[in-house]
């Protein structure tokens, strides 16, 4: 579900989920459900302590784990449960003689189980490395200095909208080498797969269709002028001798993109709503820049926003419950970062919390390759928000929105300074 | 008194290598490891312990 205008310029239907009231989340959850949304961490605070591993026949049905350990212990649970198709909501029937199948667009290596994870996810890490990510700081300090310029006098802005979702697409642009100016058009993309498309398989298909031919289009240019970017590396690349297939390039293209750029910006977004929410934490940052980095893990620990789903290849038995092939669970990471077996008063945000082995970014196999990236745009896009707008606040009578299901972030965030 | 990086265990976080520059390394994919022996001086002493602390994947251990 997202918030975004109900109206695209494809005219496909953006608007909210619809979902029936829930009575009991242990038998009958809704992710889409509003409550959920807005508000998950009591709903799962009660699942934690009563039902551990809840189940629903909602949205095609799945689990869902609360307790820190479980959910780690699922993320590792490789080959029993598979990455193949990490949406809950199935993709629309498909027909592989169809070449804009959805099949035909995978998204390796989140979509990928070994032995195709290891080599697909070796060949982007060293893009990701804490070296190769410093590279992009400058670009990334001067696109949030400019964008808080375009509003600063201004006294207000929605600083989800204007601020928060305008840096991971240019950075994203940046680094495959593609056009920013093209930022718009990803946003709507990227709410095509991530936001509406995950209760709406078709407006999922649609622009997975999209994104697949943008960077067919550009694969295409590269081989003809090949440039210092990540797509020509790619397909510079060998594996085993061979070189890696222009549509797994094409489909790790439409990854970075897709999990680079929502999963981000309702970090920067969440994290911004704390700070307006909590001037004590606010100040502490203000005061102490140094403290920023720390703030940062405590915030992605708070208000992780990325639960992905794993789909059962054999018949397990877990905490007392039975997973059946096909069967869909989500890997609740959220709800494990508030688990107090795991975390002292986890539902006190502490900036200074010194012990936090959180994993907004996953754990195992799957771990965020883009983790690096992602702190280095949160770090850079608060840092200079704190330094150019040291004193906000929510706006009189604010109505605040999020988007959630499994990425969680707010969508329109008036601030006033 | 040594740290020491399980790479068996890591999956590249980085968190040990923000925390404690000074006694962890990591290669091109991201993988750590200690640096030298993992020999830690007195003074990097609370570094170490945060880098035990913050690692989601339980991949570094003290040794006194
Ligand atoms: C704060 C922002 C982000 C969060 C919270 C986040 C979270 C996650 C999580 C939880 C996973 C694991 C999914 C699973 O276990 O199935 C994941 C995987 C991944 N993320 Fe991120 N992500 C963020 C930003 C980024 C960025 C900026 C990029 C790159 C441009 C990126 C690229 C990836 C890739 C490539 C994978 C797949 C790794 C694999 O399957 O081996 N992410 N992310
Ligand atoms: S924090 Fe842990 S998993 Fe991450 S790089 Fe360090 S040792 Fe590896």
């Amino acid at each position: 579900m997202t918030e975004t205008d109900a109206s695209t310029s494809d005219g496909l239907d953006f608007a909210a989920a619809t979902t029936e009231p829930v009575s009991d989340w242990t038998t009958d959850y809704d992710i889409f459900d509003p409550d959920y949304v807005a508000d998950p961490f009591p709903i799962w605070d009660d699942l934690r302590e009563g039902c551990p591993v809840a189940h629903t026949d909602r949205w095609q049905g799945s689990w869902l784990p609360t307790k820190y350990d479980d959910v780690v212990a699922l993320a590792r649970m490789v080959p029993e449960l598979s990455s193949t198709d990490p949406i809950v909501v199935k993709p629309p029937s498909d027909d592989t003689s169809d070449p804009n199948a959805y099949s035909t667009v995978n998204a390796p290596p989140i979509s990928s189980d070994p032995p195709v994870h290891t080599w697909s996810r070796r060949l982007i890490l060293p893009a990701f490395s804490p070296k190769a990510t410093e590279a992009h700081e400058p670009f990334t300090r001067q696109l949030c200095r400019d964008l808080i310029a375009g509003f600063i006098d201004r006294g207000s802005v929605d600083a989800a909208g204007e601020y928060a979702q305008q840096i991971p697409p240019r950075v994203i642009a940046h680094l495959l080498g593609v056009d920013p100016d093209r930022a718009d058009d990803f946003v709507e993309w990227v709410n095509g797969v991530l936001g509406a498309g995950l209760s709406r398989p078709e407006v999922r298909q649609h622009y997975r269709t999209k994104i697949r031919e943008f960077f067919m289009a550009e694969i295409a240019d590269r081989k003809a002028n090949p440039k210092d970017d990540l797509i020509s590396e790619l397909l510079a690349a060998e594996v085993d001798g061979e070189p890696v297939p222009d549509l797994h390039v094409a489909g790790t293209c439409n990854l970075l993109l897709v999990a680079g750029i929502d999963t981000t910006w309702s970090s920067i977004g969440a994290a911004l709503w704390h700070l307006a929410t909590h001037p004590a934490d606010r100040q502490l940052l203000v005061d102490d820049p140094s403290k920023l980095d720390n703030g940062i893990e405590e915030l992605l620990r708070a208000y992780a926003p990325v639960t992905m789903a794993r789909v059962v290849k054999e018949q397990t038995e877990f905490q007392g419950v039975t997973f059946e092939p096909g069967d869909k669970i989500l890997m609740n990471f959220p709800g494990a970062n508030r688990d107090p077996e795991a975390f002292e008063n986890p539902d006190v945000v502490d900036l200074e919390r010194q012990r936090n082995r959180h994993v907004a970014f996953g754990v195992g196999i799957h771990r965020c390759a883009g983790s690096n990236l992602a702190r280095l745009e949160m770090q850079v896009a608060i840092g200079e928000f704190l330094a150019a707008i040291p004193e906000f606040r929510l706006a009189d009578g604010a109505e605040v929105t999020w988007a959630g299901g499994q990425v969680r972030g707010p969508r329109k965030l008036p601030i006033v300074f | 008194m040594k740290i020491i990086v399980d790479s068996e265990k890591c999956e590249g976080h980085n968190r040990c290598y923000a925390l404690a520059p000074d006694l962890i390394e990591v290669d091109d994919y991201g993988y750590a490891s200690a640096i030298g022996d993992g020999t830690v001086p007195p003074e990097h002493a609370e570094a170490a312990q945060l880098a035990v602390d913050n690692c989601p994947e339980y991949a570094i251990t003290i040794e006194s």
